[in-house]
């Protein structure tokens, strides 16, 4: 059951990231890519461990957490660019 | 003295916690390892944390996180039909919310709470700190859910952080 | 692996990949900014959330101890999506992004 499962729920995660990228290509304003760059690594986390399962190894998990530690700081700094024309004050 | 060594007791359990969970393991060595990090952490950074947390009904904390916790997977239904309905259907509203908290935690906590569940995001704090601006997905009747917020999230709150 | 685990991991990781992709639905689908901002912050991590809860469970069950890692990304990612959608809804707010015309209230208490 899960050979069948696994499969499609990479079709499905890769179908979001596609999204993803449709939402970051076409804007149309700066903080629509930061969102869609914000939502590509959650779902590059959820690629990740999907991949985990599938290859039985936890390998990926430090991967993931990276991602997600530099994912959200990264975000956070766009933001703050926008809201103040700078990042180090 | 305790005061001094030991300056957040909440902390200290919280930083061992994880450094196990990172770790993946729970042998004596990683445990005596983790509750050290979690003494030496809070030492080290002590200026960044310039007020104690205190928790008054740690019993009303736990409740309050687990009605999140069912309101997350709840809100999650529901956000998913309104994408998958039509777009033109949605009203979506900024709606403000008088906050009755005062302390940064308890606001912080509600602003957080109020992201994850019903189809809301909290979007800006009134420089006075006594408005929360909050943007609805979709929001027939704003009162309802100023009172919902009200009711389910900010009494608990104010009675776990700030109980006189 | 008996053949319940199983069951219970399938439902998980299918749940997990149908909310991740809703949630990118909603953030190409949706018409303004901030609708959209809705999608990514709920389903999104509900569906990682779910995928990394099978993880666990899926690595608990291989016979090396219990594997409770992946609940600090999930922790994590719950801790930090209101964050970050909070800030973009202000920078949002900040650059006065057109919103649709059905949106009601103002903004203004807070400006």
């Amino acid at each position: 059951m899960l050979t069948l499962v696994i499969p499609v729920a990479f079709a499905l995660v890769a179908a979001a990231v596609a999204l993803n990228f449709w939402r970051l290509l076409q804007g149309p304003s700066s903080p629509d890519r930061i969102l869609a760059l914000d939502t590509l690594y959650v779902n590059t986390i959820a690629l990740l461990v999907l991949l985990g399962i599938h290859l039985g190894t936890s390998l990926y998990f430090e991967a993931a957490l990276l991602i997600a530690l530099m994912g959200f700081v990264g975000t956070v700094a766009l933001c703050k660019y926008l809201l103040r024309g700078d990042i180090i004050e | 003295m305790s005061r001094r060594l030991l300056p957040h007791p909440l902390l200290t359990p919280i930083l061992a916690v994880v450094w196990l969970l990172l770790s993946n393991s729970v042998a004596p060595g990683h445990i005596l390892l983790g509750l050290i990090l979690g003494w030496l952490i809070p030492l080290f950074t002590l200026r960044f944390w310039p007020e104690t947390v205190r928790v008054h009904k740690p019993w009303a904390l736990a409740r309050f996180l687990g009605v999140v916790l069912m309101d997350i997977v709840l809100a999650n239904m529901s956000v998913a039909r309104r994408i998958l309905g039509s777009p033109s259907r949605l009203q979506p509203a900024f709606i403000p919310f008088p906050l009755a908290l005062e302390s940064d935690l308890a606001i912080s906590f509600l602003a957080n709470t109020i992201c994850l569940t019903p189809g809301t995001v909290s979007a800006q704090l009134s420089p006075d700190r006594r408005t929360l601006i909050i943007h609805a997905l979709d929001a027939p009747d704003p009162d309802g859910v100023r009172q919902e917020i009200r009711d389910r999230y900010e009494s608990p709150l104010k009675e776990i952080f700030e109980a006189c | 692996m008996s053949s319940w685990m199983e069951l219970i991991l399938s439902f998980l990781i299918l749940t997990g990949a149908i909310f991740t992709f809703i949630g990118s639905l909603g953030l190409a689908r949706l018409r303004d900014f901030y609708t959209r901002l809705h999608g990514p912050t709920k389903a999104t991590t509900l569906g990682v959330g779910s995928l990394l809860v099978a993880s666990s469970i899926y690595f608990s069950n291989q016979g090396q101890g219990i594997s409770l890692h992946e609940i600090l990304i999930t922790l994590f990612l719950f801790i930090t999506a209101p964050v970050s959608a909070h800030l973009l809804a202000k920078a949002a707010l900040h650059q006065k992004l057109p919103r649709t015309k059905e949106t009601r209230g103002n903004t203004d208490e807070g400006a």
